[in-house]
């Protein structure tokens, strides 16, 4: 594949199966089949929305070279932003949750972006928060809001979808984890319009009790992107049963991948698991959002599964 | 044996500062009405106007109730339902 520079290589990543997984790898039984999306520009998920949202900008006339970009990111945003500004001449400034990986913190920095911390109470709902405040203090920069861009949904409805659904015509089901929720909006609009009966699934990481540490209920936050009716069910996954299915795909399918796509693994498989009950063929795709790199210095690769799960405690970890 | 309820952090001033509670009820609406009885207060948070808070999950064994049937959704002894603050990822 040849391509004029590195943003042209977007998306068309590969669809592999997963023999081993599936309770029945035969065709016309039920298959799974991952969808891997570190094999993207900076590695991850993230670029589709991120160059989608900086294109809108661009010809909303919003972005001008040396233009500052603020943006609210658990990480995989704010490093694919920073790649596409630091190529067109825009200030990169994220917003991150303190309990994220020192992975990300290194690859922000060697983009060039400049990285305000948020406490690690509250999560990304605290990143957004303090993100809109410094927006309001700075009207002339521009916050592109992954969690209520239609750019974001957009960039899945016309390249990750169609890539699914021409790569697996006969696909009953697509889980992914759910974050702003663009993915899983994009990809579930699209499908369910070429493909009536699909399922749409979300894979919900559930963190340690920190993140969840807001003052008063009210603090709560919906990504304004999220459309429950896109969706057909919605999953809680708890670190160590993403930590036990992340390292799964390692030893089962050689596939390196970070503990979101283990989170998406573990829906997958419970919904592969009621298919064989249910006597219904199934082929389900999974989405991997990107690889395992940013998250070695989580310990989630090594040691026992209890101590994985404890390291993760407190931690940003999808 | 009755049902789990996990409470999050922050509505465990209504618990007493306990992180899980246990009820009994045929649906999800009865069991948070048998828990106000011992944590007076405590439904109010998680119910507004007969359905559930926007910013309040709820998940019955790990699977969100709005897309069950929501205070309608039956739960019998032995589920486990997790409350927990409407938190984005991403």
């Amino acid at each position: 594949m040849r391509y004029d520079n590195l943003l042209d290589s977007l998306g068309h990543t590969p669809m592999v199966g997963l023999p081993r997984l599936s309770p029945s790898p035969a065709e016309g039984d039920v298959r799974l089949w991952a969808k891997l999306e570190d094999r993207n520009p900076t590695g991850s998920v993230k670029d589709r929305a991120a160059f989608f949202m900086i294109a809108q900008a661009e010809k909303d006339g919003l972005l001008s070279p040396g233009s500052t970009i603020l943006e609210p990111t658990s990480g995989n945003t704010g490093i694919a932003l920073a790649m596409v500004a630091k190529l067109r001449g825009y200030q990169l400034i994220v917003v991150m949750p303190e309990n994220t990986s020192s992975e990300r913190r290194l690859l922000l920095e060697m983009y060039g972006a400049q990285i305000i911390g948020s406490p690690a109470a509250g999560g990304s709902n605290e990143a957004v928060r303090v993100a809109k405040q410094i927006a309001a203090e700075h009207p002339d920069w521009v916050m592109l809001y992954q969690y209520g861009n239609e750019a974001n949904v957009r960039a899945h409805y016309e390249t990750t979808g169609p890539e699914l659904l021409a790569d697996l015509p006969e696909i009953t089901h697509f889980v992914a984890g759910l974050g702003t929720t663009g993915t899983l909006m994009g990809v579930g609009r699209y499908l369910r319009e070429h493909k009536p009966g699909v399922k749409i699934v979300a894979a919900e990481p559930r963190y340690g009790e920190l993140v969840y540490g807001l003052r008063n209920v009210d603090e709560g936050f919906v990504p304004e992107l999220y459309d429950e009716s896109v969706l057909t069910s919605r999953f809680s996954v708890s670190s160590v049963d993403a930590v036990r299915r992340t390292r799964e795909l390692i030893s089962a399918e050689g596939i390196f991948a970070g503990i979101s796509a283990g989170a998406a693994l573990h829906a997958g498989l419970g919904l592969a698991a009621k298919a064989v009950a249910d006597h219904q063929r199934a082929d389900i795709v999974v989405l991997v959002a990107d690889g395992g790199w940013k998250y070695l210095s989580t310990g989630a690769y090594s040691g026992t599964l209890e101590e994985a799960e404890a390291r993760l405690e407190g931690q940003l970890w999808a | 044996m009755a049902i789990e309820v996990r409470i999050p952090t922050i509505l465990r001033t209504y618990t007493d500062g306990a992180k899980q509670v246990e009820g009994t009820g045929s649906t999800l609406g009865e069991l948070f009405t048998d828990l106000e009885q011992r944590h007076g207060g405590l439904q109010d948070r998680l119910v507004d106007g007969g359905a559930l808070r926007r910013f309040v999950n709820v998940y019955l064994n790990d699977e969100d109730v709005r897309f069950l049937d929501g205070l309608a959704t039956p739960v019998k002894d032995g589920d486990k339902v997790t409350v927990l603050p409407a938190v984005a990822g991403g």
